[in-house]
């Protein structure tokens, strides 16, 4: 079981455009909200409400400055949850058979009921993606919603993963990485979708889609220029020119 | 040995039930799909066909569940037994509860019912609450909007009939350029959230103007870091390069808008700049075909921009021609404002090149027929797709309102508003200021108020002062400091209360609000008023009522605490007559529904005001035979009627097809529950833009009941009411301002937009910006006492430039002491790059009070976080004229809470932030050690 | 890394007595009967002691023996068989020393290579992560046994073996630790591979995800000051090694042996919690704690 498979037949994952995510964290608790109710055990909290409140998720986002050369510095909202590697690392180390992937679509998953909770897993994981819920001792990850995604309790409109059901940047896109010609597939194409820490080989499915160029107005300076030039130099020349023009309309 | 793997169920049962009705965690207001298990909560999600958020849903929304389970929920009514401020109380029944409310009410309304003042916080049931206070009689009622963001609703109702905060927005399908000012989450939310990621599909631009880069700044594709209050001369610039290069919409300019109306020009009259009228009343312009002078709205009518009037030696120019004047001059050019604004000079010159640009060689036609008031058919709809949105970066500021008005002239002479790609209005928008009422506060005792408390003035004839010229309000709203205070001052209520200045009262009577925190500058002096007791013993504001739902600071300061409900177990309404829900593109209102019963013995509010009110023997809450009206909240809803077919409620009126007109229908919420919690009403297609002139969109305000007949008018580039205030300042006119007054009166109520310095007497010394933003998963105070959203923002560091760490040679986590010309406050510091260089800023509303909210006393919001508001005072530093001036803004009183300066040193550590106050009593229990919140096994 | 004492622990005892075990399976020292007994009771001590301290950290002992069925991928999964295989046949090849007085050779060298091979597997749960590069390196393993050979020797009173490979331990410590000190550099993982954004500019991590903490703070974000660490590793290095050596250079005496025993136990303890607090995590680099 822990060996991966050779193939799945899909790839599941999330194309999350950094381009687009405000950190609003919408995506944070209504993962946290859906996981708590659904698969496995629920997402614990200790101390809730005192000095030391920490709990269980499955998906954080982060931030980051970036100060360029030249041009102002810049802030980019990082939202990250397990990224479904088609090499787990996280698999392959787990003694137990507890954490597998599904051959179906990819899908990294953590069967509880054999899960001893060494931990291992999340050691072995480059991204942080898997978080031990104190409360029951077993390992938590991102399920991908995969008691969503094919939910025939659900309209099929919502068989969509929680976080990127509510969204409200759409900065989260969900399908078949596996499918060049899935919508998903096409984004990565389009604006260059990346891989998070390549060297450590774990060809994560979730792919990141770039912030796009910024400040760059004040470098087009010469072509805008023109659009500016000042119809007349004073007021007297102004009304002139407003006179000519309202003839016009 | 195959591949082997467990069989998972895919498809599990989601719940019992959805139950559909509308989010709280925000003014937003998005509905929500509430997912039942064995009767109880199990999960949120958005309602997919809800017209606001469209299925998406914030953090806030997201994490409803632990708000309706949170600990912190008052359990019953209190009365206060220990001193005020020290949390002790005591549980009693509702039955003593109304009776104490009744008792210490009835006789005020007897005899001064001015001595009642009825403040409510970000209430979603204004038309109600004030509907209550107007039949109580007292003049002393307002929300929270004079301390939020009044400049915004004011400039943009003053000058184009409404205004950015949730009561516009811009064309998200059609735009491609859009810019923000000021903005960190907004009440349109998840709307704007939803807009931007539209505009980044396709690829458009967005230019963030904030001193801050984060959120929607951050994914800007161009950011100006703008040094803070300087944001009116950026945008002047930015009009006088468009204006200079012609780049100026001028067929809108003459046809929608007061550019071509003449003015006045004898300096001698007592008209001296207001319009040249007709014998109605109807200002007048040169027809360009005649070259005569007629009425605006005249059928056929080509208002000229350019043509100035002459008689009787006099030479009466139109107000474009004074804009020309002001505008063009090189004070304003790019060059002139760089360094005050903080912007280079070429970037204000490329935004204005590429504003241009898209606005005039990216303009967009839409194939829809519509005719104008003036009866002119127009084939197709001209859009310039450069819109803009602008909240509190602009308006707290003391310069706000003149500042967004010179953002509205911006999108009016481009031609932007109400038009594809542009900024558009949102029913029951667009409505000019004079279809508003004006305010009231006449008083007569065991009455009602002779209307409605606030509104909009046209003059010092309408001010609310007394006969002596004294304020008639306990928050001196729409006096001579601040006349066009539309929303009240609530900022100021608790102060000159204390104060007695200009009277004292009886009783304060509060709603969600938490004004011993978080909500109040100068934090620790308004802890003191409320304590503060008169010579007699008794305290100098002698009994506070106060509903909240929560164990907030504020409860501790009440006499009476009139337990709330939380969200999900009452009825609310979303009202067409109240703060809507509409889009541009349709009327929408909605209402909340008891999806759980209370398991506490709470009611809701609303409900308690319809029996305390009936107690009181109020008119409109009581029959005829003196029983009482409205049993409850939800009776009102449906019922209760404020003209003829229209009530709180537009959606399924009469036999339950009819919207926003018709009768009464009993079945009213059980037609809002089976449709999701709300009611929308499509604007037909050719109605839907050019609103304020488009006669089918007229018309179908009409037949919605949003206008009882059609309210064509032009925009305000040149507001006339501010004029007629000068024109008093000037010395015309009975009504008078005191002589102290006079000279910002002439200077700050210019009718054309102007830019002035905030910097504040008393500032010297103080060189650093301070500012708040607003986290986007925490909701004010109310967050804190979340699970899961306080273990995103459990504490707030003060942020400061790279420039200022290396100057104080601070690193992460050191501690700061940040004084004002008015406290001190000591904090943690962490550094941001992406930051105005002379800025500083934190997280608003982390930092809690010891003891308050459930929380245990280590909590690290009690600890490590911190309030700015300890810094801000309401009143300026004295000037040595004897007076205390308000910080305020001089036109509408909106309270400056960005307008802070600071000086800041490096201290030794600390254990808690500073200044500590020792911890409330709780009156609830604190929560669980472990949460494990599973509703369905 | 969490320096968390139970796998600390668990790392010092069961590595020594698995390296008893090894010298016992070849027969050093050659003995029989109770002295046997003696010996393989303190590696049996040492060793079980060890896994069961282990077993404190897991979230759910009660479900341990289902770690046995993933060796063909999981290093934790061969760890346990070896440790099982390795017992099971010392405790034979024990059984034949103690109550017969025989000496199975081919067991014995069986039991050997098995302790030994359960000391290589534990290495290798560490070794072979990538996501610690201080721990990603083949000299892991290396020290893992070594220390095991030598602390084993030690135990079995093998004084020229011992001095052999306790110098051979200290030598391959520092080289673990000068190696391990540019192994996260080296590694080639930085904020900007972690986050993909190394082309817009230099990267810090700005607000965390939560003000609160969370099980990959406490797990991996620990960090120990520099001089704090270098203290350890002197300390470490003088009584695993430095200490034993001296007092094995003197003339043997049981005391003596007894205090060299304790001094490497706690050396190779210190070292192990260096070894923990000191690895670097790249999940840090997310939270900018790298
Ligand atoms: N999540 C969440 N949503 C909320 C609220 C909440 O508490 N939490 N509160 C609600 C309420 S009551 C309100 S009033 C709205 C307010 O919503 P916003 O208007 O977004 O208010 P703030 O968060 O105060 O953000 C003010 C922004 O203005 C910037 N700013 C300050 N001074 C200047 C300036 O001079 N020029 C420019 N250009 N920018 C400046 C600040 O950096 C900040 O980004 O949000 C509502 N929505
Ligand atoms: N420094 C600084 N201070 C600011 C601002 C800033 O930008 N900077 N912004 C200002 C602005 S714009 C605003 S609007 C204010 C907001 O300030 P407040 O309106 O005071 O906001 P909250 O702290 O959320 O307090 C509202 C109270 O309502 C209670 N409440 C919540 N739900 C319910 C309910 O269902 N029923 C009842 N009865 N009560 C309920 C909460 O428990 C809380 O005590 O803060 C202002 N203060
Ligand atoms: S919900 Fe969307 S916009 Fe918000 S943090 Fe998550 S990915 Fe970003
Ligand atoms: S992201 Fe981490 S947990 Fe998810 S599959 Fe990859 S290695 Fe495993
Ligand atoms: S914690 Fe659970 S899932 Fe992870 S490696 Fe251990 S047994 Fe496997
Ligand atoms: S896919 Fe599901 S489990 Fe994964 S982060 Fe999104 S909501 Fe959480
Ligand atoms: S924006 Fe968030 S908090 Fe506000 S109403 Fe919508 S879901 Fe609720
Ligand atoms: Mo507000």
């Amino acid at each position: 079981m822990t060996q991966l498979p050779e193939t799945t037949q899909k790839k599941l994952g999330l194309v999350i455009d950094l381009d687009t995510c405000v950190g609003c964290h919408a995506c944070v608790i209504s993962c946290k909200g859906w996981n708590t109710e659904n698969y496995g055990a629920p997402l614990s909290d200790q101390d809730p409400y005192g000095g030391a409140g920490s709990g269980t998720f499955l998906n954080r986002v982060h931030s980051y400055e970036a100060k360029p050369k030249d041009g102002p510095a810049q802030l980019v909202h990082f939202p990250k949850s397990c990224l479904h590697c088609e090499d787990a690392p996280c698999v392959t180390v787990c003694p137990t058979g507890a954490s597998y992937k599904r051959v179906e679509d990819g899908i990294v998953l953590v069967n509880e009921d054999n899960c001893i909770g060494c931990g291992l897993c999340a050691w072995s994981c480059p991204y942080g993606a898997r978080e031990m819920d104190v409360a029951e001792g077993v390992m938590k990850k991102c399920t991908l919603c995969v008691d969503r995604i094919y939910n025939e309790n659900l309209p099929e409109v919502d068989r969509i993963p929680s976080c990127v059901r509510t969204c409200p940047a759409g900065a989260r896109h969900f399908g078949d990485l596996g499918d060049p010609d899935s919508d998903v597939s096409k984004l990565v194409a389009e604006r260059g979708g990346m891989d998070l820490m390549p060297e450590m080989g774990t060809s994560p499915v979730n792919k990141y889609l770039p912030p796009r160029p910024k400040d760059q107005m004040a470098g087009k300076i010469d072509l805008l220029a023109p659009l500016l030039t000042p119809v007349a130099e004073e007021a007297t020349g102004f009304m002139a020119w407003l006179d000519k023009t309202l003839e016009k309309i | 040995m195959g591949y082997q793997q467990p069989n998972v169920d895919t498809s599990p049962k989601v719940s019992d039930e959805i139950r559909q009705t509308t989010c709280y965690m925000c003014a937003c207001r998005c509905g929500i799909n509430v997912h039942m298990k064995d009767g109880k909560v199990a999960y949120i999600e958005g309602n997919r066909d809800h017209p606001v958020n469209k299925g998406v849903l914030c953090a806030k929304g997201s994490a409803g569940i632990m708000q309706v389970n949170a600990p912190s929920r008052l359990k019953a009514p209190l009365k206060r037994v220990g001193p005020r401020g020290s949390g002790e109380f005591e549980e009693i029944s509702w039955d003593e509860a109304l009776d104490i409310a009744t008792e210490w009410l009835a006789p005020i309304r007897e005899k001064n019912p001015e001595k009642l003042a009825f403040f409510t916080g970000r209430d979603q049931s204004q038309s109600f609450t004030s509907f209550w206070a107007q039949h109580f009689g007292t003049p002393n009622y307002a929300a929270h909007g004079g301390f939020c963001s009044v400049n915004m609703a004011a400039a943009g109702i003053y000058t184009m009939g409404g205004a950015f905060w949730e009561f516009g927005q811009p064309d998200w399908d059609h735009t491609k350029l859009f810019m923000l000012f000021g903005v960190a989450e907004d009440h349109d939310s998840n709307p704007i959230k939803m807009g931007l990621g539209k505009i980044k599909a396709r690829g458009a631009k967005v230019i963030g103007v904030n001193p801050i880069r984060t959120g929607y700044n951050a994914i800007a594709d161009e950011w100006v870091g703008i040094t803070p209050g300087t944001d009116g001369l950026f945008i002047l610039s930015l009009i006088h390069l468009l204006m200079k290069a012609g780049k100026i919409d001028l067929d809108y300019l003459a046809r929608y808008t007061n550019a071509p109306v003449l003015v006045n020009g004898d300096e001698t009259s007592p008209e001296h700049g207001l319009f040249l009228r007709d014998d109605d009343g109807k200002p007048l312009v040169v027809d360009r075909k005649t070259g005569k002078l007629t009425a605006f709205d005249k059928p056929g009518v080509k208002p000229d921009l350019s043509a100035t009037h002459r008689a009787a030696g006099i030479t009466h120019k139109p107000v474009f021609h004074m804009m020309a004047e002001r505008y063009l001059d090189e004070q304003y050019a790019p060059e002139a404002v760089a360094e005050r604004c903080g912007i280079p000079a070429k970037q204000i010159r490329a935004i204005a090149g590429e504003i241009a640009r898209v606005a005039f060689d990216e303009a967009i036609e839409l194939d829809h027929e519509w005719t104008d008031f003036r009866g002119e058919k127009h084939k197709t709809m001209t859009g310039r797709p450069v819109s803009f949105h602008s909240m509190r970066g602009v308006s707290a500021h003391a310069n706000g309102f003149q500042t967004a008005r010179a953002l509205h002239v911006l999108q009016i002479i481009l031609g932007t508003v109400e038009v594809p790609g542009g900024f558009r209005f949102k029913p029951p928008y667009p409505k000019p200021a004079e279809a508003h009422p004006k305010p009231h506060c006449g008083v007569t005792p065991g009455a009602p108020l002779n209307g409605p408390h606030l509104g909009f003035v046209h003059g010092p004839d309408d001010l609310m002062l007394k006969e002596d010229g004294s304020p008639a309000r306990i928050d001196k709203a729409f006096t001579w400091d601040n006349p066009m205070s539309s929303h009240g001052l609530m900022h100021m209520v608790i102060s000159n209360a204390h104060a007695g200045d200009p009277y004292k009262i009886d009783t304060l009577f509060m709603y969600m609000a938490n004004m011993s925190w978080n909500s109040s500058m100068n934090t620790k002096g308004v802890m003191e008023m409320l304590t503060d007791k008169g010579e007699d013993g008794e305290y100098v504001i002698p009994r506070i009522i106060y509903s909240d739902a929560y164990s907030s600071e504020m409860v501790a300061y009440a006499d009476l605490i009139l337990p709330d409900t939380t969200y999900l177990e009452r009825h609310d309404c979303i009202s067409l007559l109240d703060r809507p829900i509409c889009e541009a593109d349709a009327a929408a209102d909605a209402i909340r529904w008891p999806v759980i019963e209370p398991d506490r013995d709470v009611r809701g509010f609303q409900s308690v005001l319809c029996e305390l009110g009936a107690k009181l023997n109020l008119p409109g809450f009581v029959n005829e035979d003196g029983s009482q009206k409205f049993a409850d909240y939800a009776d009102y809803i449906v019922n209760h009627e404020r003209r003829p077919g229209v009530g709180p409620l537009a959606g399924f009126r009469g036999d339950g097809t009819e919207f926003g007109r018709g009768d009464v229908n009993p079945e009213q919420l059980d037609r809002y529950i089976e449709n999701g919690g709300f009611a929308v009403s499509h604007i037909p297609e050719g109605a839907n833009y050019y609103k304020p002139w488009n006669n089918a969109y007229q018309d179908w305000a009409v037949e919605t009941g949003l206008f009882d007949s059609p309210q064509p008018y032009l925009f305000q580039l040149y507001v006339e009411p501010m004029r007629k205030f000068q024109l008093a300042a000037e010395g015309h006119g009975d009504r008078q301002p005191p002589d102290h007054l006079r000279e910002q009166i002439k200077s700050k109520m210019d009718p054309l937009p102007i830019w002035y310095e905030t910097d504040q007497h008393g500032n010297d010394g103080f060189t650093v910006n301070a500012l708040t933003q607003r986290p986007m998963a925490m909701y004010h105070s109310w967050g804190t006492q979340n699970a899961w959203l306080r273990q995103l923002h459990g504490r707030n560091p003060l942020y400061l430039p790279t420039k200022l760490m290396q100057e104080h040679g601070f690193e992460d986590g050191d501690w700061a002491r940040v004084t004002s010309p008015h406290g001190e406050i000591t904090v943690p510091v962490m550094e941001m790059a992406a930051l105005n260089d002379n800025t500083v800023w934190t997280w608003n509303a982390i930092g809690k009070r010891k003891g308050a909210w459930a929380l245990d006393t280590d909590a690290s919001e009690a600890n490590e976080g911190f309030l700015l508001n300890h810094l801000i005072h309401e009143l300026l530093p004295a000037k040595g004229d004897g007076m205390r001036w308000a910080n305020s803004d001089p036109v509408t009183g909106q309270a400056a809470w960005f307008d802070l300066k600071v000086k800041i040193e490096k201290v030794a550590a600390v254990t808690e932030s500073q200044p500590a106050f020792p911890a409330i009593k709780s009156p609830v229990a604190t929560g669980p050690k472990e949460l494990k919140w599973k509703v369905g096994k | 890394m969490h320096p968390a004492p139970s796998v600390i622990l668990f790392s010092t005892l069961s590595g020594l007595g698995f390296g008893l075990l090894f010298w016992l399976g070849l027969g050093y020292p050659d003995v029989t009967g109770w002295v046997a007994f003696a010996f393989f009771a303190i590696a049996y001590l040492l060793a079980v002691g060890g896994l069961l301290a282990s077993t404190f950290h897991l979230g759910h002992p009660e479900r341990a023996l289902k770690a046995f069925t993933q060796w063909r991928s999981s290093w934790l999964s061969r760890e346990g068989l070896a440790a099982v295989a390795a017992l099971l046949v010392m405790a034979g090849f024990g059984a034949g020393l103690v109550f017969l007085g025989e000496f199975w050779t081919v067991l014995g060298l069986l039991g050997a290579v098995l302790s030994i091979a359960t000391v290589f597997t534990t290495s290798m749960i560490y070794g072979q992560l990538k996501t610690v590069p201080r721990w990603n390196m083949p000299l892991t393993p290396v020290m893992f046994v070594s220390f095991s050979l030598a602390g084993g020797a030690l135990l079995a009173g093998q004084v020229d073996w011992a001095l052999g490979l306790l110098i051979l331990a200290g030598i391959v410590q520092v080289a673990h630790w000068v190696l391990g000190d540019k192994a996260l550099a080296g590694s080639g993982t930085t904020l900007a591979t972690a986050t993909g954004l190394g082309d817009m500019g230099t990267l810090k991590a700005f607000e965390p995800p939560h003000t609160g903490s969370n099980y990959l703070l406490r797990e991996f974000a620990y960090v120990v000051a520099r001089k704090h660490a270098l203290k350890l590793r002197v300390i470490s290095l003088a009584l695993m090694v430095g200490v034993p050596v001296l007092l094995l250079m003197l003339p043997f005496h049981h005391f003596s042996a007894f205090v060299a025993v304790l001094s490497h136990l706690g050396g190779v303890a210190a070292s192990r919690w260096l070894f923990f607090a000191e690895a670097e995590h790249v999940v840090g680099l997310y939270y900018g704690k790298l």
